[in-house]
């Protein structure tokens, strides 16, 4: 019986524990066309990568608390001093000084519009999210830059307003925690554990 | 970055001139199950050493060093697969290296190339280019290459890349296309086209002989992308030699091939699109700034520069590579040009980004006939025929080998060789394919300049490769 892969750090050190992957043979390929001669083989893989969030695991770890933060450079001597950023840049892209990590909560809550949408009937494996998916660009006020997320309801469209909503209830700790739904959505309409905060 | 120095605006410039000789390329397909990518990479070999009446051993003696572009490791699940075929190309202990910058590739790697030989490391340089998209089912491909997103803040979102691009061609359409159906039957066009010249080109994957209204009515993919308006998934491989002007001329002495000059510029952008900040537009020889002070007006939200409309390193690619070679309009000054046509509307986007039309007005290029081999509404040769190979919606994306297979297209033209290569019979049986009873001659006549655009993505890396007839460059010391 298979235990999944789980990970934690201690002392400086990842800590492993479980499965991380499952080993499957290879089985021959054959030509259908050609007396069924051998073409190759199949080269099964299941693996599980482990990742760290670095200096943005703050984001992540806040969303399923209902928070966005962002970050903004405060190095007195970058010449865009004061620019802030969501998607969140650990470093100021100019200067390369350490930004400030700060609660963007408000302002998306109070600004956030559409910047622009797809709407993708199709996804690649791995997905989790339910389709058609409705990708969104979203823009803030005082924000220089344009986070990429999905619409959870409604049909989106350029310039519509929008708030965010957050996956507290089970969180998968990725991008996929944070949502949108138009301005004026009732909670009972939000996806099952998602909530505006 | 959003300003540059003055450092960083200096015009690059080569060292001593390069040329390119040969080029070469195998079939591209969807699948190509009976041949590994050692076969395909030693097709294209060999058909350059043809190209020039050389034996690939004889061809080989003259190379120096390799520049291999692959794109995804994943695909094929082979790291340092550079190293494979380089040792089955029997080129050890020759120095190689590989490039990768997504769907730039292939032209990144003839920038590596060129440079190699501009600064006199070597004389001749072997730059090949493949990819194996075959190998994984098509969703696991989706996501593989949505692994070249920014795996924190986009991959997750559905594992999609064309999700992550079709955002900005949904905010073209709308800003500079006004949802007008007229434009969008522009971008059906282009697919038509493409498609259309195709059908000429023994080596291309989706020959096809399509309508405006065939490809407005294929499946959605995100809209407004169709099927139809989207490019291939391929496997192949193609391969080009550069060269000092003392090596060029004794590989090419006695043969038809025309050494001709070569130069590659390369711009970069933000990963992800949403990193984009505003910026002046960088311009080109032909435009002035006056000319986009009322964009805003003309074109309600296209005032965000380059925001998710345009694409900043295509600009910066022909802005270095314009002023390298003399370039000041693209339209008189080019005869044939390659386009990155990973989708009909990002061709569009690139005639604005490369100066084809001023931001704003691409529609143009395509409506007004300028694009086509023949202009259909005058009956005369296209001003300036674009992707006569089929491009990536048409030919193929092998993407390590795209850039490279544009190079090879447009240099076919300038050595006036078009026709013999394309319509030569016994390639088209070699592939497998039939040459269709009203294959048509697409060689440009008289060309003597053109431009291949190599584009990753959402527009992180592209280069402008620059190939001329060395007796009508623009500019001295180029």
């Amino acid at each position: 019986m298979s235990v999944f892969g789980t990970v934690s750090v201690k002392n400086g050190r990842y800590r492993i524990k479980g499965d991380f992957h499952h080993i499957t043979p290879s089985t021959p390929i054959r030509n259908q066309d050609y007396p069924w001669g051998l073409v190759g083989v199949t080269n099964p893989r299941d693996m599980t990568y482990i990742h760290t969030y670095g200096g943005e695991a703050v984001f992540f770890e806040n969303l399923c608390k209902g928070k966005i933060h962002g970050t903004r450079c405060d190095n007195p001597d970058c010449t865009f001093k004061g620019t802030v950023y969501l998607p969140f840049r650990i470093h100021c892209p100019d200067c390369l000084a350490k930004n400030t990590v700060i609660d963007l909560t408000d302002v998306c809550r109070k600004t956030a519009v559409i910047h622009t949408y797809m709407v993708c009937e199709r996804s690649g494996a791995f997905n989790t999210l339910d389709r058609p998916i409705r990708f969104i660009n979203v823009e803030f006020e005082g924000i220089s830059t344009i986070l990429m997320s999905y619409l959870s309801t409604g049909t989106p469209e350029i310039g519509m307003r929008v708030v965010p909503i957050f996956r507290t209830q089970d969180p998968t700790y990725t991008i996929t925690d944070l949502s949108w739904v138009p301005t004026g959505t009732p909670q009972e309409a939000l996806p099952k554990g998602f909530s505006f905060e | 970055m959003i300003t540059f120095s003055e450092r960083q605006l200096r015009v690059p410039r080569l060292l001593r001139p390069v040329y390119l000789v040969t080029a070469g390329q195998s079939k591209f397909a969807r699948a190509i199950p009976e041949k590994k990518t050692e076969e395909l990479a030693i097709d294209a070999f060999t058909m350059a050493a043809r190209l020039i009446e050389k034996s690939p051993a004889e061809l080989k003696r003259y190379i120096h060093t390799a520049y291999y572009g692959h794109f995804a490791d994943h695909f094929g699940d082979q790291l340092l697969g550079e190293a494979v075929i380089h040792d089955r190309l029997g080129l050890d202990p020759l120095g190689n290296v590989g490039i990768k910058t997504g769907g730039a590739t292939g032209g990144s790697t003839l920038w590596e190339a060129v440079k190699a030989v501009a600064s006199g490391y070597s004389d001749c340089v072997l730059a090949m280019g493949w990819e194996r998209m075959d190998e994984v089912p098509t969703d696991e491909g989706n996501h593989l290459i949505s692994c070249a997103a920014d795996k924190d803040w986009e991959t997750p979102l559905g594992h999609i890349y064309t999700g992550y691009y079709a955002v900005m061609a949904q905010k073209y359409w709308q800003v500079f296309g006004k949802q007008e159906e007229s434009f969008r039957r522009t971008m059906a066009e282009i697919s038509v086209k493409h498609h259309g010249y195709a059908r000429f080109n023994p080596f291309a994957q989706a020959p096809m002989k399509i309508t405006v209204d065939d490809v407005l009515q294929s499946p959605v993919v995100a809209y407004p992308l169709r099927a139809l308006d989207c490019c291939l998934m391929s496997v192949g491989a193609a391969c080009a030699i550069v060269c000092d002007e003392e090596t060029a001329l004794e590989l090419t002495k006695n043969t038809t091939n025309k050494p001709l000059r070569i130069w590659v510029a390369a711009g970069s952008h933000t990963l992800r699109p949403a990193c984009r900040r505003n910026m002046d537009i960088p311009l080109l020889p032909n435009e002035t700034q006056d000319q986009y002070a009322d964009l805003g007006e003309r074109f309600p939200g296209g005032d965000r520069y380059p925001g998710f409309t345009g694409f900043l390193a295509a600009r910066m690619a022909a802005w270095y590579g314009y002023r390298m070679t003399g370039i000041v309009d693209p339209m008189e000054d080019l005869d044939v040009i390659e386009l990155h046509d990973a989708f009909t509307i990002s061709d569009m986007q690139t005639y604005e980004d490369i100066g084809l039309r001023p931001y704003g007005e691409g529609r143009d290029f395509v409506e007004s006939g300028d694009c086509y081999h023949i202009n259909p509404h005058t009956g005369q040769p296209g001003r300036l025929p674009s992707n006569l190979s089929g491009g990536l919606i048409g030919c193929m994306h092998a993407v390590g080998a795209t850039g490279i297979m544009q190079t090879f297209e447009i240099a076919t033209h300038l050595w006036n060789r078009w026709s013999e290569i394309h319509g030569d019979p016994d390639l088209w049986r070699e592939f497998g394919r039939e040459k269709p009873q009203d294959w048509t001659d697409l060689q440009v006549r008289g060309a003597k300049r053109g431009l291949a655009i190599s584009h990753a993505g959402v527009g992180s890396h592209v280069t402008a490769t620059i190939l001329m007839d060395p007796d009508h460059l623009l500019k001295d010391n180029a």
